[in-house]
């Protein structure tokens, strides 16, 4: 019982992240339908931007509560301007081309940040040691990690409680920004139709732009959870997450923001229960078995709605 | 019943809570010239989807040759003798002139991969003789001059014409052109009308000819088939079918005071 | 005679392999050997994406269940017996793993083609992907295929000459299907499949086809390389690995047998060249990715053929 329950807590941890990510996939596909490949790996510059604010505020010294909201803050605003500058620079002059090619300059983006990030550090030009290079780094411990639930012999700790707040806190940001506010309408309207939706005057160019910046400041805001719990960080990090979280957007209807969620949280908790029960090594095939199996099942996935080619 | 080509029977096509088309009934025999008209929306080109394969009907039963084909995939109703064109011409872009007929052709006469790849001596006979074919009708369409180009690169009417070619290849008992002449002026959809006709004196194909503009398959069609909403509304000799008064209002619309036709009753 | 006409490639092509053999050095023979399998990976993976126009991201999963199953094959022939030229027994063993490989690798194409190929571009891209981690996944798990560690200790076989007609192969069967209808009715697909099906393509078929001959030649890919650096581990074979097959087929051209085989040459010379800058090598390759995708997106030849962009048009047709 207690382990099932341990695995449970485990599932819903690490299924937020993935859902948190799923966000970003999810409202980028929707707007511009392209599989936002890159998204993983702004999720890990969201780590390292938390890393090196975290370490210019000297926080492993003395952390506070304040410092804490500046990391977050700070590292959320680098991967809102990183995702803007992605979409700007690299997938915008391709718009009007075919999907496939927007894929595989999203492709590129994603190696180009992750084997950017492990070229050795420019020391000679900037004093911080950037890029970060291939050897993992240590997250500095935002505050003390102590047991807020104690159940059996399963526990609960301050930052698993603090991960789940923050996302759903953002989830529910999201979600009134997406159905409560006219920005979210405009987003609606161009993930519906966008040459309606440009033609009704709503600026398509800057409701896209405004999507990435918001999708990957939720996959920085993941990221810095992720750190806090588990301080590893490589440029390597972004890579799987990012994979799973598409698969979780997939999962849940890709386009569909409640879809996302939930469908982080069911990846999350079948991994960690097929690993716990059954072979761990078998983990990372798990995420893309689920993949394949509701794109053959049910490809609209499961709050996605079936579209209906036109000839 | 080999004498009818195609047989549409009580085809009806629903998407969601949407019909489509309703009760749609057609006969087609050899050689014969049906136009298929209505306004913009009447649920024409649902018709040639339906027939075509590119949908399955909700109800009713399409056939081919005699061969029911519903739920059947459009490259196995091809094979059974149906070929279409698309409204939105949709040529192999990319592909050259040749191409897009050569490919057409591969019906009849296909090798097998192994013997491509050993360039077998029938091989090279069954590409020599699509080749030939291709080029009979792209004689026959005055379109061989060029054949090396790239299809995309040719003139709007061209690329029609080519269509027309590309249909005709794949060697069809039933013809079936979803507007040929959009976009074109006075002067080439006669000459097009013209052309139809004398396909249908060579090649002895039955054409079904999707056109909204009722006068220009006026003058080639031997019957006519009137859709509005969905629903056929009238059909028969074109002297008759123009006089027709539902036609009338159908195209014309309706004034105050009539009713309006409702395709649910209809 | 036409037997003759039909293996002409091979008969002009190993005597050449030979010689090259003979003259070159061993820093340099090992350039060619990669640059080999490199041809054979991008002119087989642009069968799917070029002609077919579908977008596979799992080549390398297909190399790794062509090179676990030659690896096993060799291993298992082992040294030829006291009665046997050891030249025979060894082209012979090799031979027969790389046909092994090739079968494998078509059954697993044969096997992710038939569900994921009703899926379309971005989502075919991904279940590509998920079923290449899915398959290395599945060896790491298996024991007998050495795991995480893989298997070391293979034979030697592979030599210039092996990879050359390797590479000549491919290319000859590429070539000859796009000379055909067969190659038309793939090409019809990426052009537009709705048309295709209407103009009697069987299009479910065609990618089939596609993928399932693309792996096959992918395995054999996978069975040369191994047999060269004589160990076969699951690292080789990660997405990542595809990726770089993916990108040498984009540099070249989707749909240009030449294009892609030219881009997988100069690749891999290109990255030979910069053999102490290895941290640059995949900065280079995404960098280039991103560049061309932005500023030639249909690759360096398109669609076309080298000699289609040089040479006058062929003489158009009397009419």
């Amino acid at each position: 019982m207690s382990e099932f329950l341990q695995h449970l807590v485990n599932g819903v941890s690490v299924g937020t992240i993935y859902a948190l990510i799923a966000l970003g996939y999810t409202m980028v596909y929707g707007v511009l339908k392209l599989i936002n490949f890159a998204h993983g790996d702004v999720y890990m510059v969201g780590a390292f931007a938390a890393f090196y604010i975290a370490n210019a505020l000297g926080v492993g010294d003395s952390p506070t509560l304040g410092k804490t909201l500046l990391v977050f803050t700070g590292s959320m605003a680098v991967c809102a301007g990183l995702g803007y500058a992605i979409e700007r620079l690299a997938y915008r002059p391709l718009r009007e081309r075919p999907r496939l090619t927007s894929l595989i300059t999203a492709i590129g983006v994603s190696f180009l940040l992750e084997y950017g990030f492990q070229l050795a550090p420019f020391e000679s030009i900037t004093s911080m040691e950037f890029p970060p290079g291939p050897t993992p780094r240590f997250f500095p411990e935002l505050f003390p990690r102590t047991v807020w639930l104690q159940i059996g012999e399963v526990a609960i700790s301050n930052i698993d409680v603090l991960s789940l707040l923050v996302a759903i806190a953002l989830m529910i940001g999201l979600e009134f920004i997406v159905y409560r506010t006219k920005f979210g309408t405009a987003m609606r309207a161009v993930s519906f139709d966008p040459q309606t939706a440009a033609l009704m005057g709503i600026p398509v160019d800057r409701v896209i732009s405004i999507t990435f910046a918001l999708g990957s400041a939720l996959a920085a805001a993941a990221a810095v959870l992720v750190a806090i719990s588990r301080p590893r960080i490589d440029p390597l990090m972004g890579m799987m997450p990012g994979l799973k979280a598409f698969v979780a957007a997939v999962f849940g209807g890709i386009g569909n923001v409640p879809g996302a969620m939930v469908g982080g949280i069911v990846l999350g908790l079948a991994e960690e229960f097929v690993a716990g029960y059954g072979v761990s090594s078998f983990r990372d095939a798990i995420a893309f078995a689920i993949l394949i199996a509701v794109l053959l099942i049910r490809p609209q996935g499961l709050f996605g709605r079936q579209s209906v080619e036109k000839v | 019943m080999s004498d009818v080509v195609l047989l549409a029977k009580n085809v009806t096509m629903r998407f969601g809570g949407l019909t489509a088309l309703n009760d749609f009934n057609l006969e087609l025999k050899p050689r014969e010239l049906v136009g298929l008209i209505g306004p913009n929306g009447a649920g024409k080109t649902t018709a040639f989807n339906a027939l075509s394969g590119v949908y399955a009907p909700t109800e009713g039963t399409v056939s081919v040759g005699g061969e029911v084909v519903n739920g059947r995939r459009p490259n196995e109703i091809s094979r059974l003798g149906l070929a279409r064109t698309f409204q939105n011409i949709r040529l192999f872009k990319k592909l050259s002139v040749l191409d897009n007929v050569r490919l057409a052709c591969h019906a009849k006469g296909k090798s097998e991969l192994w013997q491509a790849l050993l360039l077998t001596a029938e091989h090279e006979r069954r590409e020599a003789e699509m080749e030939k074919r291709a080029f009979e009708l792209l004689d026959f369409m005055e379109l061989s001059g060029r054949a090396d180009e790239e299809a995309a690169s040719l003139p709007y009417g061209m690329q029609r014409r080519l269509e027309i070619v590309r249909a005709l290849a794949t060697g069809p008992k039933v013809l079936c052109l979803d507007e040929p002449a959009a976009g074109m002026n006075a002067t080439e959809t006669a000459a097009l009308m013209k052309l139809i006709h004398a396909i249908r004196e060579k090649f002895g194909v039955a054409v079904l000819l999707i056109e909204h503009d009722m006068r220009l398959v006026m003058g080639i069609s031997e019957r006519l088939v009137v859709l509005d909403h969905g629903v056929t509304i009238a059909q028969g000799k074109p002297e008759a079918v123009r006089k027709d008064p539902k036609v009338i209002e159908a195209y014309l619309g309706v004034e105050e005071g009539h009713a309006p036709l409702d395709p649910e009753k209809a | 005679m036409r037997l003759v006409r039909a293996l002409l490639p091979f008969a002009v092509g190993l005597p050449a392999l030979w010689a090259i053999q003979a003259a070159a050095p061993p820093q340099l023979a090992i350039i060619l050997v990669t640059a080999g399998v490199n041809v054979i990976l991008a002119v087989s993976l642009n069968m799917v994406n070029g002609f077919t126009g579908q977008f596979s991201l799992g080549h390398a999963g297909f190399m790794a269940v062509g090179a676990y199953t030659a690896a096993k094959i060799t291993l298992a022939m082992g040294e030829a017996p006291a009665n046997w030229s050891p030249w025979l027994w060894n082209n012979g063993a090799f031979t027969l793993a790389l046909l092994g490989g090739m079968l494998t690798a078509a059954l697993a194409g044969l096997a992710v083609g038939i569900p994921s190929l009703r899926l379309r571009g971005d989502y075919l891209a991904i279940v590509t992907l998920g079923f290449n981690e899915i398959i290395r996944v599945f060896i790491e798990n298996m024991r007998w295929l050495g795991g995480a560690t893989g298997i070391s200790g293979l034979p030697p076989y592979t030599s210039v000459v092996w990879v050359g007609l390797g590479a000549l192969a491919t290319v000859v069967v590429a070539r000859r299907i796009v000379g055909s209808t067969h190659g038309r009715a793939l090409l019809s697909v990426r052009e537009d499949e709705v048309a295709a099906e209407a103009m009697g393509v069987d299009t479910v078929a065609c990618k089939v086809h596609a993928f399932v001959l693309s792996a096959a030649f992918a395995g054999l890919g996978g069975g040369l390389l191994v047999h060269y650096i004589l160990l076969v581990t699951p690292k080789s074979f990660t997405f990542v690995k595809s990726i770089e097959v993916v990108v040498m087929v984009v540099l070249g051209g989707m749909g240009s047998i030449s294009g892609a085989t030219l881009a997988a040459l100069v690749l891999t010379f290109a990255l030979e060249l910069m053999r102490g800058l290895d941290q640059y090598r995949m900065v280079m390759y995404s960098l280039l990715l991103v560049v061309l995708m932005l500023s030639r997106p249909t690759g360096i030849f398109g669609t076309k053929e080298i000699w289609e962009l040089l040479g006058p048009k062929r003489k158009k047709a009397a009419a």
